[in-house]
């Protein structure tokens, strides 16, 4: 598996041969608070670089998830949507939003380090 | 303008608040634990709520001032018996709301509790209404700290000896660390609970007390899930200036023994509305599954007509699901009655059912 990359609307994205699967990162959970609700693209759909593809709502707001590259959504997460406190619990692992089958793997090439997150993250703070 | 703030900011910012400005206020909208643990907390242990952005107006004056006031106000003040305290609103002529309220009769005059967002705009409305005839104090020397849930009572007791002597819906002066303290059974989250009016130099020390007791702080998130599951309106959503009483299905805040003679401020058209009925009217709405139907959402009949608007919708962390209030066409508004809601683009089905969602545990007897 590739190393996690991160976009600046707080998705994480890791590939494995050409499929690749994003979810949200601990910040934007932290961020939104307590998800009660979560809605995912539709399998066998295509999905477009920085297009929305789902929504979290956390009991304060609803907030649209982006997929940081473009392909067709191969697999969904269920277990989120019937339990949408399990992106609170675990986001950056077991709580991943959808897989994607990609076109263009240089998609990921513009995509931020773990560190250049953290950094990214510190610097939208101050 | 600047930014205003309680007599408890350091306390929430060292409990590790996250800030929201309200009504001009720098308050909490939770704290590290999030708003469905604090929710949960409320209603199975006892949460303190900083509500000192809310206005606390006494009027003091002889026996005319309960006849003025009951030409504004929609209650039978003259047979309300001190210390006791009612639910009603500030309305225009065309029964109109410019706030909702709490009115306890108190040794020489009246305290009415205010919203944040409307206190300065009533005082002027009320001012203007009674003339100079009486004193009026919108104090600003007062913190007002609500203790909601089960345990509170004994909480609150063990600090104050004899509050849980008060019936729900009554108050009275206490001592406590040489000053006198105004407390209420009552509260907007659908659990048994107190609020006390305290002087802001003590409000902090009060707090800390009290959460040394076993009580948690809890902010305005939570407190918004709580009023929203135990039914209860809030000002700006389900209320406003182009509501009125009957439409907000607030009948039972309207004293039966003012509808026969009128006489205050809306009345002719509260008397025709609660005759005629309202052509639209609050109900409690239940999305199916899981789908959140927030503020502004609209509401549509099965037959692509639309019949109303979500006031309010959001997680109800006790019923375990998402629920709503609004506004529908009257012959919409039936327990059980099928209705649409258009979240981003797709309508989705849900239901009118009753409220509260949540089941009350007011103390009714104690005396």
């Amino acid at each position: 598996m590739s190393e996690v990359k991160f976009s600046k609307e707080h998705e994480w994205i890791t590939l494995e041969g050409d499929v690749a699967t994003i979810g949200i990162t601990k910040h934007a959970t932290e961020m939104l608070g307590d998800i009660v609700f979560t809605e995912l693209p539709e399998k066998g759909s295509n999905v477009e670089k920085d297009g929305t593809a789902g929504v979290v709502e956390s009991t304060k707001a609803a907030s649209d998830v982006y997929t940081p590259v473009s392909g067709e959504v191969v697999d969904t997460n269920q277990a989120i949507v019937d339990d949408p406190s399990k992106i609170n619990e675990d986001p950056e692992g077991s709580a991943w939003f959808f897989k994607l089958k990609m076109k263009d793997q240089s998609e990921m090439d513009s995509l931020m380090s773990k560190e250049e997150y953290d950094k990214f993250v510190k610097e939208s703070a101050s | 303008m600047e930014i205003k703030k309680t007599s408890l900011n350091k306390l929430h910012q060292s409990n590790n608040a996250k800030f929201v400005e309200f009504a001009g206020y720098e308050m909490p909208i939770q704290y590290s634990k999030g708003i469905i643990e604090e929710h949960k907390f409320t209603r199975s242990h006892s949460g303190i709520f900083d509500v000192s952005h809310m206005g606390q107006l006494f009027i003091y004056g002889d026996e005319s001032l309960t006849d003025e006031l009951e030409k504004i106000f929609p209650l039978d003040l003259k047979n309300l018996k001190q210390n006791c305290s009612k639910y009603s609103f500030l309305m225009n002529k065309d029964a109109g709301i410019y706030d909702d309220l709490i009115i306890t009769k108190i040794d020489q005059g009246y305290l009415i509790i205010l919203n944040a967002a409307c206190k300065n705009k009533d005082f002027e409305i009320l001012s203007n209404l009674l003339g100079t005839k009486f004193k009026m104090n919108l104090d600003n020397s007062r913190s007002l700290i609500a203790i909601q849930g089960p345990k509170s009572a004994k909480i609150l007791n063990s600090i104050i000896n004899g509050v849980d002597q008060l019936n729900f819906m009554t108050g009275n002066w206490f001592d406590s660390d040489n000053q006198k303290l105004f407390i209420t059974r009552s509260g907007y989250t659908g659990e048994d609970g107190f609020e006390i009016s305290i002087s802001n130099n003590k409000a902090e020390k009060f707090v800390e007390n009290l959460i040394e007791k076993g009580a948690q702080l809890i902010g305005l998130g939570a407190r918004d899930t709580l009023r929203l599951e135990a039914g209860l309106c809030l000002y700006g959503h389900e209320l406003d200036i182009n509501k009125t009483p009957v439409e907000a299905n607030l009948r039972w805040a309207i004293s039966k023994s003012r509808l026969s003679n009128g006489g205050f401020i809306g009345s002719k058209k509260i008397m025709n509305q609660m005759q005629d009925g309202a052509s639209q009217v609050r109900v409690g709405i239940k999305p199916e599954g899981r789908l959140i139907a927030r503020e502004k959402t609209k509401i549509f009949d099965d037959t692509e007509n639309q019949i109303g608007e979500i006031t309010s919708g959001t997680f109800g962390p006790s019923v375990n699901g998402p629920i709503a209030m609004g506004y529908v066409d009257k012959e919409f508004s039936k327990v059980d009655t099928k209705i649409l809601l258009e979240v981003r683009g797709k309508k989705h089905p849900a239901n009118v059912c009753a409220l509260p969602f949540y089941k009350k545990n007011y103390v009714k007897g104690v005396n």
